[in-house]
């Protein structure tokens, strides 16, 4: 009995994958691929001019180039991305992201998870920012509930200082790999030491260094523990040395400069054409950030500068992370003096399970517990979008609810997915050498990209 | 949704398929230069969804929902387009070319669901395998009964 036999009528479309070979989604050659794609791919829908498209199109002959694969498995591709390219000599002249192999079908998986499970879902997703999605994942599901309003000031200057600090440790994870991609080896080693100590606060809050499910609809899962406030002011302090270490190395050196100054350029059209969000889109000059010009939480009660970079370089987008982590510690500086006292999460029987405590004394208590975590809680009908910045970009989820446990479907906006379409452009014309610095700059999840 | 909200509420349109490519070309030239993402849902197993008709027009509900969520970075704006999308004639213009950056989503789309995108460069499968059969995304798309798929299986 061969595979295709087992499949039922339903579960093939109307348009099945018999219409297209084995190999159609990697790099096509020239003689093979419609003149639009050989266009797209040399930028032409981004409004070049006429003889700028004719002068890449038609140029190169297939025996002088060679389409050679790079990754999936890649120490400088950050996981499981493939790029295919296609080479003339050492210099990049096509290059086409294949992806798809560490899809796990999360969103279909988050169909069957009630909201209450829901965060243990979509922690996965980005998993060097897991805070962030759940965040997203919360405030969608308390949108819905119609309760986004209703959230205690506590909880929301919780998940104020958690976002932030999973901001920190995630741009410190940038630091260390693209350290090790360009070639400063014991950069990586700086980074993941410095990040390791943010985990180690994010393990004594959650209990888990990462994939915490703490940020889930109604607040968060426990109150912060004590002496948290001096854990977070020894990382605070002992960060900006670290950071100044990481100028010393780094910044300041003419081989670093050589290696990310003008290379992976994008401009600003390019970036917004292509929906590029966060330091792709900063890089470029265009001071957007999320937090500040839509604000959720509590950003707009905090003071911090948006980074922009000007060339659109692959320097610009080290130096905003750089500087980025200055900025979410000061706001972590600021949350530390407004954290307000009261409930970690709302006080509504409908999304909150009573405390541990009560289960002992009350049958009805012991009813609801066992029902919110067995059934989940209804979320009225209805479909919302919202939309929070990562350190990679806007991350968003999108909801539609039919009025029962679960969603009815779910689907994440992820920034990596849709910054990866940026490399193409910014690797035409560069080197191979400058691809691996150019996948860097970009900073993708493999996690995020598939899901 | 929310009455305690003093939030503005989501612009969200109902677009008619032969119409949508115009809107968003005239979306564009309003001010949302960004389509910030672009998906998919099947209601087959939901199809009222609770939507008054007066919103709806003389729009009518389908199977299949594109959502396209623009983003105006001058206005600091968005709003979010709904277009139904018939079981029988899942096709749809592409994006593409206002908005280069939906080809990986539309791409997406086309993987989970089946929708095609007429004008799209590059129409191919992005998640799942290049050979797989069906649109897992589907509710019809059973769970937990996948059957296992071998590449280069002898058929």
């Amino acid at each position: 009995m061969t595979a295709t036999e087992n499949i039922t009528p339903s579960q093939v479309g109307d348009i099945t994958a018999a219409g297209t070979n084995e190999g159609r989604q990697e790099l096509q050659l020239r003689k093979d691929v419609s003149a639009k794609e050989i266009l797209r791919g040399s930028g032409a829908v981004l409004r070049m001019s006429e003889s700028e498209v004719a002068a890449l199109a038609g140029t190169q002959s297939e025996d002088q180039t060679m389409i050679i694969n790079m990754g999936p498995q890649h120490p400088s591709t950050h996981g499981v991305l493939r790029l295919m390219l296609e080479l003339n000599g050492e210099t990049v002249l096509r290059c086409k992201p294949v992806i798809g192999y560490l899809h796990t079908g999360m969103e279909k998986t988050g169909e069957s998870l009630t909201f209450m499970q829901g965060g243990t879902n979509v922690t996965r997703m980005d998993y060097a920012s897991p805070l962030n999605n759940e965040l997203v994942f919360a405030l969608t599901t308390e949108k819905l509930l119609g309760i986004d309003q209703d959230i205690p000031e506590r909880a929301v200057w919780i998940r104020m200082l958690l976002s932030e600090l999973n901001r920190i440790s995630s741009h410190l994870l940038f630091m260390a790999t693209n350290g090790m991609d360009i070639g400063a080896v014991s950069m990586m080693l700086y980074g993941f030491r410095e990040r390791e100590e943010v985990l180690r606060f994010f393990q004594k809050v959650t209990g888990l260094r990462m994939n915490h499910n703490f940020i889930r609809p109604g607040g968060v899962a426990a109150d912060l523990p004590a002496g948290w406030r001096d854990e977070v002011l020894s990382l605070l302090d002992a960060l900006p040395a670290r950071l100044a270490e990481y100028e010393i190395l780094m910044t300041g050196q003419p081989i670093w400069r050589e290696r990310l100054q003008g290379v992976g350029v994008i401009t600003r059209d390019e970036a917004i054409a292509l929906s590029a969000t966060g330091p792709i889109l900063r890089s470029t000059g265009l001071s957007w950030d999320l937090r500040r010009d839509m604000p959720y939480l509590r950003y707009d009660k905090v003071e911090f500068d948006v980074i922009v970079g000007s060339y659109g370089d692959a320097f610009d987008r080290y130096s905003i992370r750089l500087n980025e982590i200055r900025e979410s510690m000061r706001i972590v500086r600021q949350v530390l003096d407004a954290m307000p006292q009261g409930d970690y999460r709302i006080q509504d029987k409908k999304v909150t399970p009573p405390p541990r405590g009560r289960i002992d004394e009350s049958m009805e208590a012991l009813i609801h517990h066992f029902k919110i975590f067995t059934e989940g809680f209804k979320v009225p009908e209805g479909e919302a979008y919202v939309a929070i910045e990562s350190p990679r970009g806007e991350i968003a989820c999108y909801i539609a609810s039919d009025g029962s446990a679960t969603p009815y479907r779910m689907h994440v906006r992820a920034p990596s997915f849709v910054n990866i379409q940026t490399m193409p452009h910014m690797m035409r014309g560069g080197l191979v050498a400058d691809a691996v610095a150019v996948i860097s700059s970009v900073d993708p999840v493999l996690g995020e990209v598939d899901r | 949704m929310s009455q305690s909200s003093n939030r503005v509420a989501d612009d969200v349109r109902f677009v008619a398929k032969a119409d949508y490519l115009k809107t968003l070309a005239s979306l564009r030239e309003e001010g949302f230069e960004m389509c910030v993402d672009l998906t998919a849902v099947d209601y087959l197993t939901h199809p009222g969804r609770n939507i008054a008709p007066e919103v709806l027009g003389d729009i009518a509900l389908e199977r299949f929902e594109v959502v396209v969520n623009l983003l105006s970075l001058s206005q600091r704006r968005r709003v979010r387009l709904r277009v139904q999308i018939a079981e029988s004639d899942a096709v749809i213009g592409s994006a593409f070319d206002l908005y280069p950056g939906t080809e990986a989503m539309e791409r997406e789309v086309f993987d989970m669901f089946g929708i095609k995108f007429d004008g799209h460069p590059d129409l191919t499968r992005i998640l799942m395998p290049e050979d797989w059969q069906g649109h897992p995304l589907r509710k019809d798309y059973g769970i937990g009964n996948i059957p296992v798929q071998f590449k280069g299986a002898a058929s």
